[in-house]
């Protein structure tokens, strides 16, 4: 065991440190797209979010790893840098670079399978913040059950005809692009039928219908194709292989849902405000009940936290068992997270049911807020059972359930 | 940076279980906890102490190793996957911590080192200090000791006690003293050994730097609530493992019932709920010796978190095993039973979060 990073890593942080000072209080011009995204500060430079992308990516505190001729830094892969960024931005309150389906997943994948023009043409203006993607995998009829996806692609002539529906498509309304699972040979056993397709959102024949989520928020939309067609090249990998080309990005997706570091900076923010309001004139932090469950939730936030270091170790010193520390990461983090967020609104009683503009809300009613999307996160992106089904089957060897006909 | 085990660690603990799982077998079990044995316990004690149990913890210049917390809590998790029936917690963690910082050098030279050979092996009653229950409490007066300790670990084959009072004094008790009266217990868990401890006007020896500190005995805590979580840790892997292999090769229904998702799920929770107390055990050990900020906050949450992990484990492990789970014939029970005492001694979850609660304001 030894938690030290090692003395070269002290002057990077140092490092880090100090650009965090010079942008203290950075607030951003046109506001934010995506929900729990940062939309800055305030006292402090002011710029546009693709600004931000691009001073981020040219000092390595971003896309530090993706080569320069495709719009990254171009530097080696250092995941404890890559730590003390996160870190650092985190206690400083500085905002990160824009996530989103493009950079957390669309990158990764055409980094990996990609062609030279697919790279050169969508990595940097995508990273840039420029360029927005949405994910075109759910549809009505294909859930949990992805692989039995039905929106068609034909290729006629030197173009795909698109027709189907996708749902539960973030961000579609911003979106210039869109990464697509999409049938392409009817005749191929279920998962080795699907294509990945590359669909520019303004093409004719894209309809989008807003989807009103639970938090109030049109968070989701509908994304009906009606005869889109798009150029035979927007493809990667080959065709009927887009199941696995899909799969590379889920992984990714799953692990980064719910990092233990955010979910103690929530755990702060309730002791904090467990010190400040009161209950028949006493904090709620001095009622005992309310004090064990946030000791409760406490715990078991540092237990993750411990074990996202284990799994950090894990891809510094390859050959460590994490197989099953790994899996588990999508169905603890968003659960916790939950737990938590729901623990806030118990502690307030009523005042934790203020939502909106109301008055008396805490927080900008972020609790109730995050309790309710947390519920997303963890019916999305492989629901809770899914993730129990892939635990016990892959992860402990256990059998699967026997298949039914037809299905 | 690197976080986990080292191949020692990794390589001793091995060497533990594969002991246990020669010797600390299921009928072995069932003869020392019967009592029909009253032997074998002493002999497979007498194995680990030839692996080196007792002096992981002492320095060196008293015959130990002078190891770490954490190859310790390695030792625990091995102690606790194969239900050690033998003892370990009082004797070679709590007692020599205590000692180490609540003694003088002569009497960490006379002490520690007797440890080391084996001459003397300590039991270890704090209970009282942690939470007095009803009447029991020990006072100091005049060189003596006077009161109950209700819980002592480890006292069987004891030649020293190590008791404490209100305050966080610790005394070293001569444990033939006739001064001093040693009532048996019985908990569910018969692998280890529990006693109430009488004394009456019993002449004791104080270690000197607990007169004026709460430190030491907190140390000697801290560290026994870490060695708990990791046995709660490795018997919760034990009843895992066995639900899992049972899961497979049980057939109802024309299937195994693992297929059913109802089954299959509780072992993914399981698994779950378990993988990242792993991390926790790991790092609270390591933060006891090299992160004194954070070690006091990470032992507390620690024993809480994995005694309320293990609690639910050693539940859905047994409902897996359907009825067999119940019987005392398949012997499940002896590690449902290891993590219930494991959760109530040196205090329960509620006791240890409201102590964490107080580490932080």
């Amino acid at each position: 065991m030894d938690l030290e990073y090692g003395p070269e890593y002290q002057d990077f942080t140092k490092e880090v440190q100090d650009f965090c000072k010079k942008y203290k209080g950075i607030s951003f011009t046109g506001g934010s797209n995506t929900p729990l995204a940062s939309s800055g500060g305030s006292g402090g430079p002011e710029m546009s979010r693709s600004e931000w992308q691009k001073i981020l990516i040219e000092n390595g505190y971003f896309a530090r790893s993706v080569p320069k001729e495709y719009g990254g830094y171009g530097g080696e892969v250092d995941i404890l840098k890559n730590r003390i960024i996160a870190s650092e931005f985190s206690k400083s309150k500085t905002p990160g670079p824009m996530g989103g389906q493009g950079i957390d997943m669309l990158v990764p994948t055409l980094l990996e399978m990609g062609t030279e023009e697919q790279k050169q043409t969508y990595i940097k203006p995508t990273l840039h913040g420029e360029m927005i993607w949405c994910q075109g995998y759910s549809e009505p009829n294909a859930g949990s059950d992805l692989a039995s996806l039905q929106t068609k692609g034909e290729l006629i002539g030197d173009e795909w005809v698109i027709n189907g529906q996708k749902i539960w498509t973030s961000t579609a309304q911003y979106s210039q692009m869109c990464f697509c699972l999409v049938r392409t040979e009817p005749d191929a056993p279920k998962h080795a039928g699907i294509s990945y397709l590359l669909i520019p959102m303004d093409t004719p024949g894209i309809e989008i219908r807003p989807l009103v989520d639970m938090t109030l928020n049109a968070g989701f939309n509908e994304v009906f194709f009606t005869d889109v067609k798009i150029p035979a090249t927007n493809i990667v990998g080959k065709r009927g292989e887009g199941w696995a080309v899909a799969n590379a990005t889920l992984g990714h997706e799953r692990g980064s849902l719910a990092p233990p570091d955010a979910t103690m900076n929530r755990v702060n923010m309730l002791m904090h405000l467990m010190e400040k309001e009161t209950l028949d004139g006493k904090p709620l932090i001095e009622h005992p009940i309310y004090r064990d469950r946030l000791m409760q939730i406490q715990g078991k936030v540092l237990a993750q936290q411990s074990h996202a270091l284990r799994l950090l170790s894990a891809k510094l010193n390859p050959g460590a068992d994490v197989k099953i520390g790994k899996m588990i990461q999508k169905l603890i983090g968003t659960e916790l997270r939950h737990e938590l967020e729901g623990l806030a609104i118990d502690v307030m009683g009523e005042i934790g049911t203020l939502y909106e503009d109301s008055p008396h809300l805490r927080n900008d009613g972020t609790w109730q807020f995050i309790y309710m999307y947390f519920l997303g996160l963890i019916i999305g992106g492989g629901t809770s059972q899914i993730q129990k089904n892939i635990i016990a089957e892959r992860g402990l060897g256990m059998p699967k359930e026997p298949k039914v006909e037809g299905a | 940076m690197y976080f986990g085990l080292s191949e020692e660690q990794s390589f001793f603990q091995d060497n533990v279980k594969k002991y246990l799982e020669e010797h600390a077998t299921i009928d072995n079990i069932k003869h020392i906890t019967s009592g029909d044995e009253k032997n074998l316990s002493e002999e497979i004690h007498q194995g680990l102490l030839n692996l080196g149990i007792n002096g992981l913890l002492i320095p060196e210049e008293f015959g130990g190793l002078g190891l770490d917390l954490l190859f310790a809590a390695v030792v625990s998790e091995a102690l606790g996957g194969g239900v050690g029936p033998t003892p370990f917690i009082a004797p070679y963690v709590m007692a020599p911590i205590a000692i180490m910082h609540a003694g003088t050098k002569s009497q960490q030279e006379n002490y520690l080192s007797k440890i080391a050979t084996n001459e003397f092996r300590f039991g270890v009653g704090f209970s009282e200090f942690i939470g007095k229950r009803n009447d029991a409490g020990i006072t100091f007066s005049d060189n003596a000791l006077n009161g109950r300790a209700m819980f002592v670990l480890d006292v069987n084959d004891a030649t020293h006690l190590l008791l404490a009072d209100e305050k966080g004094q610790i005394f070293v008790v001569d444990a033939k003293s006739s001064n001093l009266e040693i009532v048996q217990l019985t908990t569910v868990d018969k692998t280890r050994q529990y006693s109430e401890v009488i004394c009456t006007n019993l002449e004791v020896e104080l270690l000197e730097n607990s007169s004026d500190s709460i430190e030491p005995i907190k140390q000697a805590i801290d560290a026994g609530r870490i060695m708990l979580a990791a046995d709660s840790l490795g018997a919760s892997q034990t009843m895992i493992d066995k639900a899992v292999d049972y899961a497979k090769e049980r057939k109802q229904f024309g299937r195994a019932i693992g297929s059913f998702q109802a089954v299959k799920h509780m072992c993914a929770e399981m698994a779950a709920d378990l993988e990242p107390c792993y991390a926790l055990v790991w790092h609270a050990a390591h933060c006891h010796d090299h992160s004194p900020d954070e070690a006091r906050l990470m032992a507390c949450h620690t024993k809480a978190h994995v005694s309320e992990m293990s609690k639910g484990i050693a539940k859905k492990a047994t409902e897996v095993h359907g009825g067999m789970g119940f019987t005392d014939l398949l012997g499940l029970h002896y590690w449902f039973k290891r993590i219930g005492l494991n959760r109530q001694i040196l205090g329960s979850p509620e006791l240890v979060r409201e102590e964490a609660y107080k580490t932080q304001v």
